[in-house]
């Protein structure tokens, strides 16, 4: 069957058209040159709308001066559809108040190129040609790919100057149309505040006015952008666009989309990773109230074997899957359990692995120091358990399939849809409301998969497929189990002299490309994920070795906010802390004496340190023991410091009470942004430290709901004071995730100030 | 045939007595405004009050509901703390993601209505819900700016 086959192709050949393009590119030199302008493009990329005159793919401007902000990368709480148009209305000159913002459509020029040009394994501070030439040629091969995706806290650096280009260009052009009327010169008119003066004769016409004329006008082949230090909006609090709707109960997620004749599909998935179904009783589902269907979903590349029953109502859909009386094969892993795999991986810690850093000679200076300590250290797989259980609506109908679904890439989405449904991909329609959170999980396929396969068998009716939440925890892709081996030398001062970090644990992104194009999938792609936050510290040491351990596991792993940092920023910051300690060195001023040459960094820690108090006397309440810690790590191009304050209480218990965090993301474009998002990083990562473990057990995740994943909630969460710390314009970051890999390590190392122990493995159990 | 008071509109429902009032406010009547979290009463984004105490609605059957007033996000405006309540969230930038927020701001609702000056202990008794994005900090913030509201009067 030729004309099934063809879809299933068409994503692995267009991504090999892609990628041999992208090599092709190395002969055109000048074509590497990138300009900011060629992503303005003209408006092709946007439906007509009455009453609205579009200027670029970015921004349309309607007859009473609203202007509406295409938004790229999708919100899923970080404050993007906020953030991206206000870099729009800051080089348009205009209020926030006027501007609206919507999800933009899937095309080309919406890609986010940054994001995977942060991919290349190369240390984010490495400016030498090498670097740079993967990174440009990583950049223009996704361009090319044109793939939209939100993750990598990467959506401001992408989109910083194509915004500004884009609300600069529409710019110039209302000020040509408005001199054209006024019959003057454009340099005699300035704008503000959404309007054009003509500076000598006060005469005034608003954007509203002058939309029609100026969409009109051949965009500007040259426009300058603002210098910062005339910045009205950026760098100041601004209130979010999406907060209102998010106030009242307004706010549309996926899970909320409802369509006349809409019908909703509940799913079971096999227990045991990588089993199939054996056998199921469709009838006695059947059979159950408002059921319409019950389909099996066999295995992809994206999906686990299922069954689905399609109702009239969820709960119906829910319920009647009881009735299947499933009987699965198990498979090859059905023995899979964290207790044997803990084993094999400590084994596993013995043997080298794939360098990732080598400085000096590490080996040598550890034969020939006279101190040195070690340790393991080890943390769990996490599930990202997304408020918003993961679901997908599609319609499949007259050749075109239409689906809705909070994603982090819709470009991915318009593909898989496409292939689930049979389609060719130019007949999907994405619509991406809200994201109820996103993490990295939402970049997943496997619901979007699923929702078209079952909206293709049933054709012309709108199908809203919801999984539940143990489906959720129990069929996650999984932030990686991993342990390290940390060794380190110590001179005679007490100085790190060599440092050696083994990192062992499944590759993320091996994980996800074998999802996604499992030709492709290999062992010998090097992923930097899983060892950054390891390999490129900002901490001056003579000798460093930094490996990393590929294993093996056939538990699916994915990218989970903050990726490889989560994990190793505990270790390095923790293992760090036991070599101040030994060498009897306050663990703050070690840190701050290993930073001469990392002012960034360094001033960051000392902000955190001296907002903490760091130094003065900390006291509990009565038989209770207090203590602070410290950790500092840089991920996303953004540095943060925490200072955690932590009290065993008489009763035992652990209370996390003050955490102070100091970050330089460069500028902020909306501060209050900022700390909310340090805020969440440090939420999410403190429900990792004190409760989050997920295990295996006769090859099933053991974990359903939230009793036993749970989460930080309102009575344990701890005051938290942010404090931004500005280094520039030209030095942005992201702040998504850069708040969460810190504060396991700041805790661990407050608990070890207040009773001595020292907290290796996560979450932290006190017993 | 059930009989349900919604956010002060009697609406009659034909459906099992023990399927969960989450479901039948969701798929029955489109009111999505209160979500789907856990389906156990372990996450608190089903919120809604009835007879003017926050319950979660993902266990609460049919048959319970009937015959009570219930009030869920679309119809929150008519407690009398809503408007402060609203306002403070706003004020606070308290929403991230915000899916949630709805359970939040009926468990907060709820709290005001009862306690209109309550205390940490107060707030940590009554917001028992999760939220992932750890708007907490906020919602706190958010909850003690209503009550200084609705104190002034």
């Amino acid at each position: 069957m030729a004309a099934a086959g063809a879809p299933k192709s068409r994503v692995r050949r267009r991504l090999l058209i892609a990628a041999g393009l992208a090599g092709g590119a190395f002969a055109v030199g000048g074509w590497l040159f990138y300009h900011e302008r060629d992503r303005l493009r003209r408006p092709d990329a946007l439906a007509a709308r009455p009453g609205e005159h579009a200027f670029n793919a970015w921004l349309r401007i309607d007859a009473g001066g609203t202007v509406t902000v295409q938004v790229p990368r999708q919100e899923m709480g970080q404050g993007i559809t906020t953030a991206l148009p206000l870099l729009v209305a800051e080089e348009l000159d205009c209020a926030l108040e006027m501007v609206r913002f919507e999800q933009a459509p899937v095309d080309a020029v919406y890609a986010n190129a940054t994001m995977l040009a942060d991919a290349v394994p190369f240390r984010p501070d490495d400016h030498g040609w090498l670097a740079g030439f993967a990174r440009l040629t990583q950049y223009k091969f996704a361009e090319l790919l044109g793939v939209q995706a939100t993750g990598g806290s990467s959506s401001v650096r992408d989109a910083w100057l194509v915004m500004r280009h884009a609300g600069a260009a529409a710019r110039a052009m209302l000020v040509a149309a408005a001199a054209k009327r006024w019959n003057a010169d454009g340099g005699e008119c300035r704008t503000e505040n959404g309007a054009v003066i003509h500076a000598s004769s006060g005469r005034r016409l608003g954007y509203g006015e002058l939309a029609q004329d100026a969409a009109h006008l051949r965009p500007p082949s040259q426009v300058s952008l603002k210098d910062p230090q005339h910045f009205r909006l950026l760098g100041k609090p601004q209130p979010r666009l999406d907060v209102p709707a998010k106030s009242d109960g307004s706010a549309r997620f996926g899970i909320d989309v409802r369509l006349p004749g809409i019908l909703y599909a509940a799913i079971v998935h096999c227990p045991v990773f990588g089993g199939a179904l054996q056998s199921f009783n469709s009838e006695r589902a059947k059979a159950s109230p408002g059921v319409k269907a019950v389909l099996e979903l066999p295995p992809t590349s994206t999906t686990a074997a299922a069954v689905a029953v399609v109702a009239d109502g969820w709960w119906r859909a829910k319920t009647a899957l009881a009735a299947l009386d499933i009987k699965w094969h198990e498979g090859p892993h059905a023995a899979l359990d964290s207790a044997r795999q803990r084993e094999t991986y400590l084994k596993m810690l013995e043997s080298a692995g794939r360098v990732y850093e080598e400085i000096g000679a590490t080996e040598d200076a550890f034969r020939t120091s006279s101190k040195t300590i070690d340790a393991t250290y080890e943390v769990p797989y996490l599930a990202h358990a997304t408020m918003e259980p993961m679901n997908a609506t599609a319609l499949v109908k007259d050749g075109r399939c239409e689906i809705w679904v909070g994603n982090q890439a819709p470009t991915l989405v318009k593909w898989f849809a496409a292939k689930a449904a049979n389609l060719p991909s130019e007949a999907v329609a994405v619509h991406t409301p809200f994201l109820g959170g996103g993490f990295g999980r939402r970049a997943e396929m496997d619901v979007v998969v699923e929702a078209a396969a079952i909206a293709a068998r049933l054709p012309g009716v709108p199908v809203q497929l919801v999984w539940s939440r143990e489906e959720d925890i129990q069929h996650d892709v999984y932030r990686p189990m991993a342990m390290a081996r940390l060794r380190c030398a110590l001179d005679a001062n007490g100085a790190i002299a060599a440092w050696h970090h083994r990192i062992v644990g499944q590759s993320c992104t091996q994980g996800l490309t074998a999802r996604l194009l499992p030709a492709a999938a290999s062992d010998l792609m090097k992923d930097k994920t899983m060892a950054e936050g390891a390999y490129d510290l900002p901490y001056a040491m003579p000798n460093r070795r930094v490996e990393h351990v590929l294993a093996r596991e056939p538990v699916p792993v994915g990218y989970w906010r903050s990726v490889g940092h989560s994990y190793n920023a505990f270790f390095v910051e923790c293992f760090l802390d036991e070599a101040a300690h030994a060498a009897k060195r306050d663990p703050y001023e070690y840190r701050r004496a290993m930073l001469a040459n990392a002012p960034r960094q360094r001033r960051v820690l000392e902000v955190a340190a001296k907002k903490a108090g760091w130094g003065t006397p900390l006291t509990a309440r009565p038989g209770g023991r207090a203590g602070r810690g410290i950790a500092l790590a840089e991920s996303f191009h953004s540095i943060v410091a925490q200072v955690a304050e932590v009290e065993i209480e008489a009763s035992g218990a652990l209370k996390v009470r003050r955490v102070v965090c100091a970050i330089d993301c460069g500028q902020a474009i909306n501060p209050d942004t900022v700390a909310a998002q340090m805020e969440s990083g440090i939420v999410f990562g403190l429900s990792a430290a004190l409760h989050g473990e997920i295990t295996l057990k006769a090859g099933r995740v053991a974990q359903s709901n939230f009793p036993d994943y749970d989460m930080v909630r309102m009575a344990d969460c701890p005051a938290i004071e942010v404090e931004i710390v500005a280094s520039g314009w030209e030095h942005l970051g992201g702040v998504g995730e850069p708040g969460t890999p810190p504060i396991a390590p700041a805790v661990a190392n407050a608990l070890f100030a207040a009773t001595g122990k020292r907290v290796r493995r996560l979450p932290i159990r006190l017993a | 045939m059930s009989r349900l008071l919604i956010d002060g509109v009697a609406r009659d429902v034909d459906a099992d007595e023990a399927t969960p009032l989450l479901w039948v406010l969701r798929d029955t009547f489109g009111l999505v405004g209160t979500k789907y979290g856990c389906g156990i009463a372990a996450c608190g984004a089903c919120t809604v009050l009835l007879d003017g105490r926050p319950v979660r609605s993902c266990v609460v059957p049919l048959a319970q509901a009937s015959g009570k007033k219930i009030v869920t996000i679309e119809g929150a405006g008519a407690v009398p703390a809503w408007p402060a309540l609203r306002e403070a969230w706003i004020a606070e930038q308290v929403p991230q993601c915000g899916y949630c927020q709805a359970g939040m701001l009926m468990a907060s609702v709820a709290l005001l209505e009862a306690k209109p000056n309550p205390a940490d202990s107060d707030i940590d008794a009554a917001i028992t819900n999760i939220c992932r994005c750890g708007t907490y900090p906020r919602v706190r913030k958010a909850i003690y700016r209503a009550a200084a509201r609705l104190a002034k009067g």
